[in-house]
């Protein structure tokens, strides 16, 4: 099976002050087609840079990313224009990522303007269908703006305007964190019926692991620009294999007054990414930490279980 | 008599479109050394109530009830002795710690102004306490803190230093509005961690509002839940786990994705979305969007009541049934 995103050596590097920080760090990921690939970890550790650098939204410094076989970082800006009608993205602040001042029937209409639908008939019938497939009434919502929509029914409008072009693969950037408990749900099951509906590709990009772990099929676990671990989501979530990936599952507070929370698990915070520690990054703050950690930065490894992991002392 | 008394609560916020009551007839009590959770969802009016606490509220905002704090009555004192009782004995935290810190002057002085305004201490001493608070809430090296400005540190130490100052003058109650929702997940545990060895060791109540239902559950003696500028629930807080009576209680923790369910597992998912403030419906709040309502539930808002088990408050009038132990 190949895969239709194949992210391969991917740097990605910015210039802070005179200073240049990397924020993804020769990382290498593979997303199947028809899959849902998670990708976890705190703020600044590039997750949200990796999905951006997907889309070519940030020029890599080095590294592929390769979708359905074609290296997107090679391609000149034409040929670029054309490709993201297959690859979209959606964003964590719904509101701030529509136009206040457009109608929300041309907001979901844009993509297929550049994309060179010119008949306006034809649009119009695509945009209907798509607002009633996500869940909102196109009589009562396309003549309106965003602002007087809640959060959640603007990332419905996120949402179909991301799948007009009926494309192959979505980068989601936590697109639920915004949202109330109540309406989360009801986006995070919208989803995953559009994934089915339109046989979508996603790489799902957030900071909670339980909101992960019920849309992925697999998970990556990131720190400091690095991947920690790459798992099938049940047995990172059973049987996590990197220290790091141990320590959000420990963090999270669990609604069971039954469940004592551990005091103490966790122990300081990420380093500044400007100046990483050097080999193992999570080393400053890992209970097994050696003095090999320090020397040299463990390269992803595959475990007999399917999981990978970069670390010198696994858990498993 | 409890430390914290909220008596029908009711607070109005003018708006364009005309009067919205953010804070519905809350009733609450709060004994000294308990720490109650406060659960909603955004427009529960769960930091409306914690500000009419507080006596923060928007200067156009129209407040009834009573809020007794030790026995006096915070609505009705004169405006010099709130002060006084804000700065001693109710102290606040807040989600983004710099909209409490000031961004033009260091941590010392920021900790050390307000053991020195209203606990008289003289400044060499406010610096010794300060730095002992700083070492206390967490964070290395103190002394050389106290010379740095918030912008110089990470969001969670910067919660640790809102937190220390908070604690400077020892006060009977600290309120942690959302305190850890800015905060990556390991940070969050840490400052939860903090909170509670401080609640414990300092004898302290503590309103820890919240709307992560995770948050509470291991942290809190009691559990009131908002919804819609009313509270809908409250129990102890294994009780209130437990046994949920209301329906809005149950859906909001169904609504969780739960890290034990396999991937891909079907959320039950809450229909619609919570009333307009403005045009609230004539019954309870939460019909529309209930699974269990009926036309009556559409007739008056159901009172907080506990039919059933003293403690175990409920506003439904077709609750849950009382689960009986296998």
């Amino acid at each position: 099976m190949t895969a239709l995103l194949d992210i391969k050596d991917l740097v990605v590097e910015f210039p802070v002050g005179g200073r240049i920080v990397q924020a993804v760090t020769r990382v290498s990921l593979a997303v199947q087609r028809g899959e849902t690939l998670g990708l976890v970890g705190e703020s600044g550790c590039g997750k949200s840079t990796l999905g951006r650098a997907v889309l070519q939204l940030y020029q890599p410094k080095s590294g592929q990313v390769v979708f359905d076989g074609q290296d997107l970082t090679t391609l000149s800006p034409p040929l670029m224009r054309k490709m993201r009608q297959r690859l979209q993205m959606i964003f964590q602040d719904p509101i701030a990522s529509l136009n206040p001042r457009r109608r929300v029937g041309d907001i979901v209409a844009e993509p297929l303007i550049i994309a060179g639908v010119t008949d306006a008939d034809e649009r119009l019938r695509r945009v209907r269908a798509v607002l009633t497939e996500v869940g909102l009434d196109p009589d009562i919502t396309m003549a309106r703006l965003p602002h007087e929509f809640s959060g959640g029914q603007c990332q419905r409008i996120s949402i179909a305007r991301a799948l007009i072009l009926e494309p192959e693969l979505i980068v989601c950037d936590e697109p639920v964190s915004a949202l109330d408990v109540s309406i989360r749900a009801q986006i995070v099951n919208l989803l995953e019926d559009m994934k089915d509906r339109y046989g979508l590709t996603l790489l799902f990009i957030a900071h909670d692991l339980a909101v992960v772990k019920a849309v992925s099929d697999r998970v990556a676990v990131m720190y400091l620009g690095r991947i920690c671990e790459i798992a099938p989501t049940e047995a990172l979530f059973r049987t996590p294999a990197h220290p790091y990936t141990r320590l959000l599952l420990d963090a999270i507070p669990m609604p069971d007054p039954d469940i004592r929370p551990v005091e103490g698990v966790a122990v300081g915070e990420p380093p500044s990414p400007i100046a990483p520690p050097s080999g193992c990054r999570f080393r400053t703050r890992c209970p097994r930490a050696a003095d090999r950690c320090a020397a040299e930065m463990p390269e992803l490894m595959a475990l007999p279980g399917g999981q990978m992991v970069a670390c010198h002392f696994p858990l498993i | 008599m409890s430390l914290l008394e909220v008596e029908n609560i009711v607070v109005d916020l003018p708006t364009p479109r005309g009067m919205l009551r953010a804070v519905d007839g809350v009733n609450l009590t709060l004994d000294a050394g308990r720490t109650l959770g406060v659960v909603g969802e955004s427009g529960s009016g769960k930091t409306m109530l914690s500000r009419a606490i507080l006596q923060l509220l928007p200067r156009r905002a129209k407040l009834s009830g009573a809020i007794r704090f030790d026995g006096q009555d915070m609505t009705r004192i004169a405006p010099e002795t709130l002060r006084k009782l804000r700065a001693k004995s109710v102290a606040v935290v807040f989600q983004d710690p710099m909209t409490s810190l000031n961004p033009v002057l260091t941590i010392g002085s920021q900790l050390t102004e307000t053991m020195r305004e209203h606990l008289g201490v003289p400044q060499s001493e406010a610096i010794l306490r300060g730095v002992a608070l700083l070492a206390e809430v967490g964070i290395p090296s103190p002394e050389q803190r106290m010379g740095n400005y918030p912008h110089q540190l990470s969001g969670g130490m910067r919660q640790r230093v809102a937190i220390a100052i908070a604690l400077s003058c020892a006060p009977k109650l600290l309120i942690a509005d959302e305190p850890t929702t800015a905060l990556d997940v390991t940070v969050q545990a840490q400052i939860l961690d903090l909170l509670a060895r401080e609640q414990r060791s300092r004898h302290m109540a503590m309103m820890l509002i919240t709307h992560d239902l995770g948050v509470v559950a291991g942290r809190t003696d009691e559990v009131a839940v908002m919804y819609a500028g009313r509270v809908v629930e409250r129990a102890p807080t294994r009780e209130l786990f437990h046994h949920m009576r209301m329906p809005y209680t149950a859906a909001l923790m169904a609504a969780l994705p739960k890290l034990d369910a396999p991937p891909h597992t079907r959320l039950p998912a809450i229909g619609g979305r919570p009333p307009d403030p403005i045009n609230p419906p004539p019954g309870c709040s939460f019909a529309p969007r209930c699974f269990y309502a009926d036309a009556a539930c559409d007739k008056a808002k159901p009172p907080l009541s506990a039919p059933d088990r003293m403690a175990h408050q409920f506003a439904c009038i077709r609750p849950l049934p009382v689960k009986v132990a296998a």
